[in-house]
């Protein structure tokens, strides 16, 4: 019983073995004829070579694919002893051979051991089609896409007839709308009956973008007489597209100065605008909110590295408070002595910034500090025809909610209360039991706090270094007069307004007389409203 | 006659401060030229030159403290009028230097030749006269002042406001004098110059008339503000600058007072430009940086705004100390700078001289009182008889 067993047992795995030797053995055999296919290209003559590649082609075996196009690039070469083919790499005075099939490395070879597989132009166009029939027919979905994308970059005349079969098999949407595009690009490239022209025009207008435009440009020089109007149509309304596109990457560049600006300047419309303190040391702040994302980066680094894409959230209440802590301390020790001598606070808040910049020079060095996007900050997304990085898209958003917790703060806390109070009308405030010096210690603190949360956003897309905040200063204090002092909405139009005009400017002016242009035009705007776009009205101005 | 004249008119420390520098002129170039370099009095070319370069930013100081000390108006960009008067110099210096320049063109300078220009921009016709540029470095800063300010002061923009667009006022310009198109040398500015009015820049003997000029520029400027604040239009100024509603309401064109202290501040800030540049021998952009022009400010305010004696205290003090320490201990300037800003801001705010006049002053009335005090108890027992 238990030898029937056994003897069973090993029929089985007899069986199993023949089966699986088999298997392999017809495998191998494929790669086998794959071999001889190949091999076969070197010594023919050209037409018998087109005649070997469209064979291979037939195959439909993706393996191919390297071997053709090292064909196409002139990188196939025939060992003369055994007549085994090759793709070689140059490597010094001799080659690095490399299986045409398998990809492996197969040792060196001197030059004068192998010959060049010739090609001609009639035989490219073959391996082109070939290539493009082989990998439009992949299983794979991706390969498909990118082999359609290929054709659709570089359009042929010869890649007609792969596209038709693959359109006619595709079933995957995506890939079936690229493959029509290329299609239509191909279809203009060839000399085609102009109605299929005209429909490929059409198709090409659709999708659209610059590659298109050249297309067109391009059919237009050899286009017939019936074709040209609607190639002239067509090639208007892309450039119309175009610009439209320009202009909405325009203002998304606009935005996202804009939000840096109203980052910078956001602090300091607390402390300028509702407190009328001239901070100078605004900057400094800044920068030190952008060295503690740089030191809680260096402790993750070093300590926790699975922590880094929490990096920026575990800075952001530490700036905060290592700000706001040096705010307070500055108010407590210079500024409170100073109330009511703006030009004074101005020069001692100077003293501060240049005390501070030296202090992180020594400490951390004069040059550039290194703090990395965590993951989610990192790349960007097409949308349309515009390109918006991830890390400029999140400065906005981050802008923007510290705009929302300030309002709401100023306008629905106890705290906000008292600061307008104070600011307001200090004696009546004082009256009314609200701990002025307290109170003033608070917002000023509050407001350096936020320029340290604002230096956590910037040390994203700056250089942080100690003369970071040199470089937000003035553009910040012109975004806070420029919106009018005492009002965060200013603050943001303000921030906005600046950052679209100035990147409206740069194409016409270049980046830097852009820039002196729109100083030059708050020089001039502050003349017709020294107070701003948004002035305070009232009692509270005189005061 | 005359000195107590001049002493009536200027104020006595003025006329003696005045006779110093003219004396300083004529004193320092005769101890570097005709003692030997080992006497024990031998003023060393460089010191010279140093001095001469403090006296440039002291005059500077004197214009800022025209306008700030005398008028209100905290101007955080003097430096741009003594940049743009610095340049006019430098233009002249360039033409000057000729076909002698590394690329040896007779007109054009050597970065118009590297920038591959083909003829001299228009603006640059006429520097190749001495009193030309003199006239430019003068009237440049103060067309731009009197642009600036005509509009500023007329739409009354004023404290802070006024401190911050004159700020932006300096950053555009030194924005613009990066660009290589402006034509002004770009990044790199003027530099490699050759002579003076013929005679060589490097030489002992230019760098001592260079200060001599720098001195009596300074003595000059000294007379010329000190008549300004002492006459009547000069009580006016100080009367804007503690009250100026008060002083429009009483009928007096407020925006014209200052207009005029405001161009004739930048045309001396000018002149202290055009002299600097010879004798530092080179101008570029940098000048225009907000910090240069925030720093000038501290100058005064250490030597006490308000004063006139003050500014050039404050400017060579500050700049003695920024050259010793900078040498000495190159981290630590900055912190020294920044805690002078402090310190005398909260400690010293009418500054070293103006704190020296209050002592004197108060000690003045203290013996007035104790003579008065004495006077009376010599007379108490006469009235008791």
């Amino acid at each position: 019983m238990h030898a029937r067993l056994i003897h069973r047992f090993l029929q089985c795995l007899f069986a199993t073995v023949c089966l699986m030797v088999t298997l392999l053995a017809t495998d191998l055999r494929a790669a086998d004829d794959l071999r001889v296919m190949v091999d076969a290209l070197g010594g023919g003559n050209f037409q018998e070579n087109q005649k070997q590649v469209e064979a291979l082609a037939r195959t439909g075996d993706p393996k191919v694919v390297p071997a053709l196009e090292a064909l196409a690039e002139g990188d196939l070469y025939q060992r003369k002893i055994d007549g085994i083919v090759f793709i070689v790499r140059p490597a010094g005075s001799s080659f690095k051979l490399i299986d045409a099939l398998t990809g492996e490395e197969a040792g060196e070879e001197a030059k004068a051991a192998l010959e060049k597989i010739k090609v001609n132009n009639g035989l490219r166009r073959t391996i082109r089609a070939a290539l493009g029939g082989l990998t439009l027919m992949s299983p794979d979905v991706a390969v498909r896409l990118q082999a359609a994308g290929t054709i659709l970059r570089t359009p042929s005349a010869d890649a007609l007839e792969g596209l038709d079969a693959a359109l006619a098999a595709e079933t995957d949407n995506a890939v079936k709308v690229v493959l029509g595009q290329a299609r239509a690009a191909s279809i203009l490239v060839s000399d085609r009956p102009a109605d299929e022209k005209r429909a490929a025009v059409a198709t090409v207008v659709e999708t659209g973008g610059r590659d298109s435009l050249s297309l067109l440009s391009a059919a237009l020089a050899s286009a017939d007489e019936s074709l040209r109007p609607d190639i002239e149509a067509g090639i208007k309304k892309i450039d119309d597209q175009l610009a439209i596109w320009a202009a909405g990457q325009n203002i998304w560049y606009g935005l996202s100065l804009g939000s840096v600006l109203l980052l910078a300047a956001i602090g300091l419309a607390i402390t300028f605008g509702v407190m009328g303190i001239i901070n100078m040391a605004h900057g400094e702040m800044v920068m030190l909110g952008a060295y503690t994302t740089f030191v809680v980066q260096q402790v993750i680094r070093t300590s926790f590295p699975g922590l880094f894409d929490w990096s920026l959230a575990i800075a952001l209440p530490l700036a905060f408070l290592v700000t706001g802590a040096v705010g307070l301390v500055m108010e407590r020790a210079i500024i409170r002595f100073l109330y009511g001598r703006p030009l004074e606070t101005l020069l001692a808040t100077w003293g501060v910034s240049l005390i501070l910049q030296q202090a992180v020079r020594s400490i951390f060095g004069p040059t550039n500090q290194e703090v990395g996007n965590p993951s989610w900050m990192s790349g960007a997304f097409e949308l349309g025809g515009m390109t918006i990085t991830w890390n400029r898209l999140w400065i906005i958003v981050f802008a923007l909610a510290v705009f929302v917790f300030l309002l709401f703060l100023l306008k629905k806390t106890a705290m906000g209360l008292q600061m307008r109070a104070v600011t307001q009308n200090r004696r009546m405030a004082s009256s009314m039991g609200i701990r002025t010096p307290w109170v003033d210690a608070l917002t000023f603190a509050l407001g350096s706090g936020i320029a340290g949360i604002a230096g956590v956003a910037l040390s994203q897309i700056d250089n942080v270094s100690p003369n970071l905040g040199q470089g937000y200063i003035i553009d910040s204090f012109m975004v806070v007069v420029f919106g009018g002092v005492g009002n965060l909405w200013g603050t943001l139009v303000g921030a906005f307004t600046l950052g679209i005009l100035n990147k409206f400017l740069e194409p016409y002016a270049g980046a830097v007389l852009g820039k002196i242009l729109v100083l030059v035009l708050i020089i001039l705007f502050i003349q017709k409203r020294p107070r701003g776009l948004f002035a305070l009205k009232g009692r509270a101005v005189e005061a | 006659m005359i000195t107590s004249f001049l002493a009536k008119a200027l104020g006595r420390n003025i006329v003696i401060a005045a006779a110093i520098l003219l004396a300083l002129a004529a004193l320092v170039p005769a101890l570097n030229l005709l003692t030997a370099p080992d006497h024990a009095l031998h003023v060393p070319t460089y010191v010279v030159s140093l001095f001469g370069k403090y006296l440039t930013y002291a005059l500077l100081a004197l214009a800022l403290d025209l306008v700030w000390g005398f008028c209100g108006i905290l101007s955080l960009g003097h430096a741009a009028f003594f940049a743009l008067g610095g340049y006019a110099m430098g233009m002249y210096l360039m033409r000057q230097i000729g076909a002698r320049g590394s690329y040896g063109n007779p007109l054009l300078p050597d970065f118009m030749v590297f920038l591959n220009w083909k003829e001299l921009p228009w603006f640059w016709h006429g520097f190749d006269k001495f009193w030309f540029a003199a006239l430019m470095a003068v009237l440049v800063p103060g067309l731009l002042a009197f642009v600036f300010g005509w509009f500023a002061f007329r739409s009354r923009v004023n404290g802070v406001y006024l401190s911050i667009i004159t700020q932006a006022m300096t950053f555009a310009l030194l924005l613009a004098f990066f660009r290589n198109d402006m034509g002004f040398g770009g990044n790199n500015g003027l530099t490699d110059f050759k002579d003076i009015l013929g005679f060589n820049i490097q030489s002992n003997g230019t760098r001592s008339a260079l200060f001599a000029a720098s001195a009596i520029a300074l003595a000059l400027s000294l007379v010329i503000t000190s008549g300004i604040v002492r006459s009547k239009y000069g009580k006016i100024l100080i009367g804007v600058r503690d009250a100026e509603s008060r002083t429009r309401f009483l009928g007096y064109r407020v925006e014209h007072m200052k207009l005029f202290a405001f161009v004739v501040s930048a045309m001396m800030a000018g002149v202290a430009g055009a002299l600097y540049v010879p004798q530092v021998g080179i101008i570029n952009p940098g000048e225009f940086e907000p910090a240069n022009s925030i720093e000038v400010v501290i100058w005064t305010a250490v030597g006490g705004r308000g004063t006139l004696i003050g500014p050039i205290v404050g400017a060579i003090v500050v700049n003695g100390g920024k050259s010793i320490f900078t040498a000495a201990f190159p981290e630590f300037w900055l912190f020294a700078l920044g805690g002078l800003f402090v310190l005398v801001t909260l400690f010293l705010p009418k500054g070293i001289v103006g704190t020296a006049r209050q002592f004197v002053e108060r000690r003045k009335e203290y013996r007035k009182a104790r003579e008065a005090e004495a006077a009376a108890f010599a007379a108490e027992p006469q009235a008791a008889e």
